[in-house]
């Protein structure tokens, strides 16, 4: 490719200041987009893929300080001044975020807010004229009966929907740089792929270079012709995407690489039956419904029956709103279910109150997806990992404290710590600790990797899988990612819209499903492998 | 798949510098609540050591040197129209207010944290009907009850105190009340539940020590409006009884001179009571600030 680059960034640096510490969080980063090319930017959180991508827009808030150029088609970013950078962005460069609903103005109906971008950077546009730029905009995105969608609210619009629509706006005027930042994260793998797909064939339409930031490798193996691999605010690899995956050149890179779970046929675990008589958990004709507004019913949980033996570990996939992990509270009390029964170990949980109920939930543990938000941050570590012994009472709690730290390969040293002062992946562990304080014979796992770095992920999910191996509990595991359930379980079920689509042993769910919805998630999510990833995609077009 | 995929180290972060040191450099940093604090600490030295420091007879009247005016007789603030020292009487008035604010506003704010937490913890019909209870409270004026309370019980400073706490813990209770409503659906409430922890454990250990910012701030304004409740009680003549009294009312002794000129009578209770206020809702102000800084880091 010989083009002039539309998106040049030499030697960029940026650096954070609050109060004497300054952290720098770009580090001499270069990178070049050509036009009708797609770079992503690859990175685990703080790589400062972010932030980067925040300079091309001149975004940075006013405690960062830059040094090095962001030219876009030619002009310095960096040396702009305010009314000079807004014409830059949305005409110039223009950016899709993470978020579609914080993107979006509640306030304001989406054909007003598509307009509005219009009218930012065009002059005398009549209030109609802009409206009908709009529905061909979102015509353009992808949205059926656009005309009609300009009156609707952004809450009346799926997220896959919205997403569209952000990208309407970004595309609006035309821009030469389109920076999507995790534009994909915050959707399920079917609309996921509905987007890249968008995103690739608006690069094909209006030949836009594109920066996607994502770390997500499937994705990038997905959409990207070159990738750019950032860690800890340094750039360690630039390749195109087929070198990238099959010669990665930096150790990070190989490392990284290696840590994303990939799905196989005939890996993992795989057994087709019941691995004991003795069951664990059963639902039967479980449903779950809550109170929506003006008192209709909404029905989250729809007669799931489900049975997971002692000492087996059930992989539960469904995409957000399938009731999955409504599936999970119910299992061990957290929730009633409106019908059907629960019965924990061969006991009735449906029903139990009070002492029977908490003796019952003493033999579970759950782990919940968000470490941050699961830890009590005025505890420290220790108790966290003590409470579920104070609460029942068993003595020796130092020693066990110390012995559940070191099962999670975490230092005893840490227990004095308060959970914000660990990272992700070591908070996670305390999850887990914690979880298996009483050595619980069910472990409810919600989750528990989503909010972490892959790598991360790797070392936390090989901890959880070698403590089910030598103690042996049963374990619902719940998750989106089809990876990840690949290399947990011994069985799968698969929830769509709060019924149970199907279940069965991995190999037969996750690659030789008879049922077109499982095939359907199955071929949306992508793997990091851009020759196969295509071959999936031309499959998944098939369906 | 393989499980033993190699790892990328994940670097730890970098122990945070007592998070309580934190709050506290950022308090330090706030110069009206370092003020505030100052003040408070000057007032507590008066009323509670200066007695020590200036010897004054507050019990028995000496009607020959009343309504002196300062200076005369040694009297550096004079005297009130009884013959007690305005100096002394400033002190010994400082400690019933300052004492009976100050327990009166932790009073209010245990009280109403605790009704709070359980409240919003319970959520449903438990919950209605506490809220109710505050809502038909807070329509009360709390003066109209305390005038009441006053003219049938005598008014010591204990009565005051459980008085006074009694009647405002009413807008603590809905402060925290709005906390526990997000804090009881967080996860870590969760856990301890599917762990087979019961209630009393989620309000104590779980949902009031997350609470507790909002809890410490506003403690410090229920102390401001005690004093300035029991200034106003006073300054009506329901006060505590003679020898005893405190700075609302002096005021309202002084007020009844005003056109004799005493002005002696009428500043130095006034200007206490307006800077002891001044002085806690900036402390307060500045503890905000710092419970902010706080919370940044997770």
């Amino acid at each position: 490719m010989t083009d002039t680059p539309t998106l040049a960034i030499e030697d960029l640096t940026v650096s954070f200041t609050s109060g004497r510490e300054s952290v720098r969080a770009v580090d001499g980063v270069s990178l070049q987009v050509v036009p009708g090319e797609v770079v992503a930017v690859v990175g685990e959180s703080g790589s400062g893929k972010s932030v980067t991508s925040m300079s091309a827009l001149g975004l940075l808030p006013p405690t960062a300080t830059t040094t090095g150029t962001v030219r876009v088609g030619g002009v310095d970013v960096t040396t702009l001044d305010g009314p000079h950078l807004r014409a830059i962005r949305g005409a110039e460069v223009a950016m899709v975020f993470q978020e579609p609903m914080t993107a979006l103005n509640p306030a304001f109906t989406v054909g007003w807010q598509v307009a509005e971008a219009l009218r930012l950077h065009i002059e005398d546009l009549s209030k109609k004229q802009a409206l009908d730029r709009a529905a061909e905009l979102l015509e353009m995105v992808g949205i059926r009966d656009a005309r009609d969608r300009l009156g609707q609210y952004p809450h009346e619009l799926s997220g896959g929907l919205r997403q569209r629509v952000v990208i309407a706006m970004a595309i609006a005027c035309e821009p030469k740089v389109l920076i999507a930042d995790e534009a994909t994260t915050a959707l399920d793998v079917t609309v996921q792929a509905e987007i890249l797909d968008l995103l690739r064939d608006l690069r094909a339409r209006f030949g836009m270079a594109m920066l996607v930031i994502t770390h997500n490798m499937g994705v990038v193996a997905d959409i990207a012709d070159r990738v750019v691999v950032m860690y800890q605010g340094k750039v360690v690899e630039q390749a195109t995407v087929e070198d990238l995956f099959a010669r990665p050149q930096a150790d990070y890179t190989k490392k990284l690489l290696a840590s994303v779970p990939r799905l196989a046929r005939g890996e993992g675990r795989n057994r087709t039956a019941p691995a004991d008589e003795e069951v664990a958990l059963s639902l039967e004709h479980l449903v779950v419904e809550f109170r929506g507004k003006g008192g209709r019913k909404n029905r989250a949980v729809d007669d799931v029956s489900l049975t997971i033996a002692k000492g087996e570990v059930l992989g539960l996939v469904g995409e957000s709103g399938s009731g999955k992990s409504t599936v999970g509270r119910a299992a061990i009390g957290l929730l009633k279910p409106t019908s059907g029964s629960v019965r924990l170990l061969g006991e009735a949980l449906t029903g139990a109150k009070g002492r029977d109920l908490r003796k019952l939930r003493r033999r579970c543990g759950i782990v919940f997806q968000d470490p941050a938000s699961s830890l009590d941050p005025r505890m420290t570590v220790g108790d966290c990992v003590a409470e579920p012994l104070v609460i029942n009472g068993v003595g020796d709690r130092a020693e066990r404290v110390a012995a559940l730290l070191e099962s999670v390969e975490l230092d005893a040293a840490l227990r004095r710590r308060h959970p914000h002062e660990l990272s992700g992946g070591q908070r996670q562990r305390v999850g887990i600790a914690r979880a298996l304080a009483l050595d619980p014979q069910l472990v409810i796992a919600d989750e528990p990797t989503s909010a972490l770095d892959v790598s991360v992920q790797a070392a936390v999910l090989k901890v959880f899988l070698e403590l089910q191996q030598r103690l042996g509990f049963a374990c619902l595991f719940i998750t989106h990612d089809l990876a990840v359930v690949g290399m947990v379980s011994d069985r799968v079920a698969v929830m769509n819209e709060g019924r149970l689509v199907e279940v069965g042993s991995r190999d037969e769910v996750l690659f030789d499903s008879r049922e077109e919805y499982t095939r359907r998630l199955v071929t949306s999510a992508p793997v990091p492998d851009p020759a196969d990833q295509r071959r999936r995609r031309e499959e998944r077009h098939r369906i | 798949m393989s499980i033993s995929a190699p790892v990328v180290a994940e670097p730890s972060p970098v122990p945070v510098a007592g998070s309580y040191r934190r709050m506290a450099s950022q308090f330090f940093a706030n110069r009206l609540a370092v003020s505030g604090l100052v003040i408070l600490a000057a007032l507590l030295l008066f009323c509670f050591l200066g007695p020590l420091i200036h010897h004054t007879d507050q019990t028995h009247t000496n009607l020959a040197g009343a309504n002196l005016s300062p200076g005369q007789g040694g009297h550096l603030l004079g005297t009130d129209d009884v013959g007690h020292d305005e100096l002394g009487r400033l002190m010994i008035g400082g400690q019933t207010s300052l004492e009976i604010g100050i327990a009166a506003g932790l009073l209010a704010t245990l009280i109403g944290t605790i009704w709070g937490a359980v409240s919003g913890y319970a959520g449903g019909w438990l919950d209605a009907i506490m809220m109710r209870i505050v809502d038909a409270g807070i329509a009360i004026p709390a003066l109209f009850l305390l005038l009441v309370t006053a003219t049938i019980l005598r008014p010591t400073v204990p009565v005051q105190i459980v008085i006074i706490g009694c009647v405002s813990w009413l807008v603590p209770a809905r402060l925290v009340r709005a906390e526990a409503l997000s804090l009881r659906s967080r996860d870590y409430v969760q856990a301890m539940k599917a762990m087979g922890g019961g209630h009393r454990r989620a309000v104590f250990r779980h949902i009031i020590p997350n609470a507790i910012g909002t809890v410490v701030v506003n403690a410090t304004f229920q102390v401001a409006d005690a004093i300035l409740l029991i200034a106003y009680v006073s300054f009506l003549g329901l006060g505590v009884a003679p020898p005893k009294t405190d700075w609302g009312g002096m005021l309202s002794k002084g007020i009844s001179y005003t056109y004799d000129g005493y002005w002696w009578m009428i500043f130095p209770a006034g200007i206490a009571i307006v800077l002891v206020v001044c002085a806690f809702n900036s402390i307060g102000d500045g503890l905000r600030d710092s419970f902010e800084v706080r919370l940044q880091g997770r």
